[in-house]
């Protein structure tokens, strides 16, 4: 493990392979839209309970209104987007990672 | 008034039995701290729990790390008296769960060691910003720690029905007492064993307090919600956002403030220092994804069940009674457990359920603040006594001696300034907590982990900038001066600020501070990256290496 941090060089050269290049992409080109996507999503939801007051009050059944569907989609929306990152992550990201990991360590691989 | 009338209200039976289910629950506690003392040996261990909690543990730890008092008697108060704005704060809580998934949790546990330091100094000059580091982390858990623990001693009140003064005290003495024991001698194992029979707890308590408030109602929500609106004498209003936050009276700035609330919430919980510690107590950065989903999970059922017990205390309480016995609502959850109870069980039903919502609330706040506490102490012994006073040269026995000393410290000076913070309107705390969190501590970590450019001038920017701007706006904001509550009824005016009636030096117009202060944070941090020349290459490459794929990470100690 010393060795590995001493061995600068050789992270400096892995940082910029190309195998780093697609474990970087793997994960940003998921994490950073999704996180784009999250919270323009939940500051459309903080704005319509501040702007749209006639919208949200709109009653759908009964006495739920649409600020409750709103709402309760933000729940689904957080559980659904936990679900498919998890998903990604094992799928995409994790083989390239431990790939990059073993070669850094000589093979051994982190348990 | 609200005391008196809660002194006649509680039963002696009720008294006793609250007190026996929380001494049962302490008993317990120190049991387990005993045991979890015995197993902590190394600094991981006292720090990290070993790291070697499963993701399932861990998750339900986070559950019991974040869930404060605030959220259970907080929120089921805010939608008890307020209606639907109460649910603002729930989803704010939940959705910011996905910030610390996505881009914070996994990367931090590759990179760091013990603390949020851990990874903000990584390719830094070390004391500059392990200095910043503890500064931030000890004025944020120093925040939410007096807000709950001031809200322990009110608790204590309304629920066993002893009103004074020298109640309070000795409850507030008594919470810091058990913290101060379950993290010096538990320390992180300890600690998060707390948290998980707290969050079994909470959730059983709230879990069975849906299902009766939902029997009630015949599982009909349309009904649960009509009945509220009509109880609460608001009527549809009641049902939709606007009534407390962002009211037709308030115009812009209330709608500004809403937003500024909002991103305060959504970016704040990734950047608090004791639910970060939380990843460092698994083995992988794959549990710590695994804990994080299992703890949405769960703080997002906790959320949806807060609906039910705001809607069903205006239901079935009404309005009067909780304001009769405290303002703010914060009894709302525990007479709806009375309340439904005794209709399903009869009355002693009534008493069993309210003493053990009692109980589970206690449980709640004495689990939030050991976090906190335990959060604190760790950064001063790991960044600033070890990093910053000795270098990193300090023996690691020291260092941990050092973290049990400060958990002591900063424990007896949180007792010390609850004690004296109990006269004054401090339930602006948790939010500025979280404003702290999200305007200083989300962009340091956000540019260290993502910012290639990112260096020590631009840490300590962001971290002293942030935590400068908003605690700075919130001193001349509202609610510290000139915030003035005009009872409906009779007219009379009273202060909803920190300062009393007729001090008046704000001139920022917000309660939250974050909409200004966050960016604020970001720009001084980019700011400050680019006013310096400093680039470290190499622990750049290591550090984005090793966080991404885990490489030379801190194992799991075996024992």
């Amino acid at each position: 493990m010393s060795d590995i941090r001493q061995d600068s060089d050789r992270l400096v050269a892995m940082q910029n392979s190309p195998e780093f290049a697609r474990l970087r992409k793997a994960y940003r080109g998921f994490a950073f839209p999704m996180t784009a996507v999250f919270l323009s999503w939940y500051l459309l939801y903080v704005l319509a309970s501040g702007w749209a007051r006639d919208f949200m009050g709109t009653e759908l059944w009964g006495n739920i209104n649409v600020a409750y569907v709103f709402g309760l989609l933000q729940f689904v929306s957080t559980f659904l987007i936990a679900w498919l990152y998890e998903r990604h992550m094992e799928k995409k990201v994790d083989p390239l990672a431990a790939r990059i990991r073993d070669e850094l360590e000589g093979g051994v691989s982190v348990r | 008034m609200s005391a008196v009338l809660a002194a006649t209200e509680v039963s002696s039976g009720q008294q006793a039995l609250t007190s026996a289910l929380f001494l049962s629950f302490v008993a317990i506690t120190l049991y387990i701290t005993f045991r979890a003392s015995r197993a902590t040996k190394t600094a991981a261990d006292y720090y990290a729990g070993g790291r070697s909690f499963s993701g399932l543990q861990n998750g339900v730890a986070i559950g019991g790390d974040y869930m404060s008092a605030a959220s259970f008697l907080g929120i089921a108060g805010i939608i008890a008296l307020s209606g639907y704005d109460g649910f603002l704060y729930s989803i704010g809580f939940l959705v910011a769960w996905l910030v610390a998934l996505l881009l914070v949790a996994e990367l931090m546990r590759n990179s760091g060691k013990y603390t949020m330091g851990d990874v903000l100094a990584f390719r830094m000059r070390q004391r500059p910003v392990r200095a910043a580091a503890g500064v931030s982390t000890i004025v944020v858990s120093i925040f939410y720690l007096i807000a709950q623990m001031v809200g322990a001693g009110a608790l204590v009140s309304l629920l066993l029905g002893v009103s004074s003064e020298t109640a309070k005290n000795v409850t507030i003495v008594a919470v810091g007492a058990l913290m101060i024991f379950y993290v010096v001698v538990g320390g992180m194992k300890g600690t998060t064993y707390i948290q998980i029979i707290k969050a079994l707890l909470l959730m059983t308590g709230a879990t069975l307090l849906t299902i009766m408030v939902m029997f009630q109602f015949g599982w009909n929500v349309s009904d649960l919600l009509g009945t509220a609106a009509k109880e609460s004498g608001k009527g549809d209003a009641f049902l939709e956002p606007g009534l407390r936050y962002a009211t037709e009276a308030q115009g812009l700035t209330g709608k500004l403030d809403l937003i500024s609330l909002g991103l305060a919430l959504v970016l704040g919980t990734a950047g608090l220092p004791h639910i970060l510690i939380r990843f460092y107590t698994v083995p992988t950065a794959h549990a710590a994804r695994k804990s994080v989903v299992w703890g949405i999970w769960i703080i997002g059922s906790f959320y949806l069940m807060t609906l039910a017990l705001g809607f069903g205390a205006a239901a079935l309480v009404g309005p009067e009674a909780i304001t009769a016995q405290d303002p703010a609502g914060n009894t709302a959850a525990p007479q709806l457990a009375r309340e439904v109870g005794a209709e399903v069980f009869g009355t002693t039903g009534g008493t069993i359920m309210l003493a053990f919502i009692a109980s589970v609330a206690f449980a709640t706040i004495l689990a939030v603040v050991a976090g906190l506490t335990l959060a604190s102490s760790s950064s001063v012994a790991h960044d600033v006594y070890a990093n910053y006073v000795h270098r990193g040269e300090a023996p690691e026995g020291q260092e941990v001696k050092v973290a049990r000393i400060s958990a002591f410290v900063i424990g007896a000076v949180a007792i010390v300034l609850s004690i004296y913070a109990q006269k004054l309107n401090v339930a602006f705390l948790v939010a500025l907590a979280f404003a702290v969190a999200a305007s200083a501590n989300l962009p340091a970590i956000l540019y260290s982990l993502f910012w290639k450019r990112f260096n020590t001038a631009g840490a300590v920017a962001a971290i002293y900038g942030g935590l400068i701007s908003a605690v700075g706006l919130v001193i001349f904001s509202p609610v510290v001066s000139g915030k003035v509550k005009v009872d409906p009824a009779t007219g009379e005016e009273t202060s909803a600020a920190l300062f009393g009636l007729g001090t008046d030096f704000h001139w920022f117009p917000l309660d939250n501070p974050g909409i200004v202060s966050i960016p604020l944070g970001f720009f001084f941090g980019w700011l400050g990256t680019v006013l310096s020349k400093e680039h470290n290459e190499y622990k750049a490459a290591e550090l984005e290496v090793r966080s991404l794929t885990g490489v030379g990470m801190e194992k799991a100690s075996v024992h």
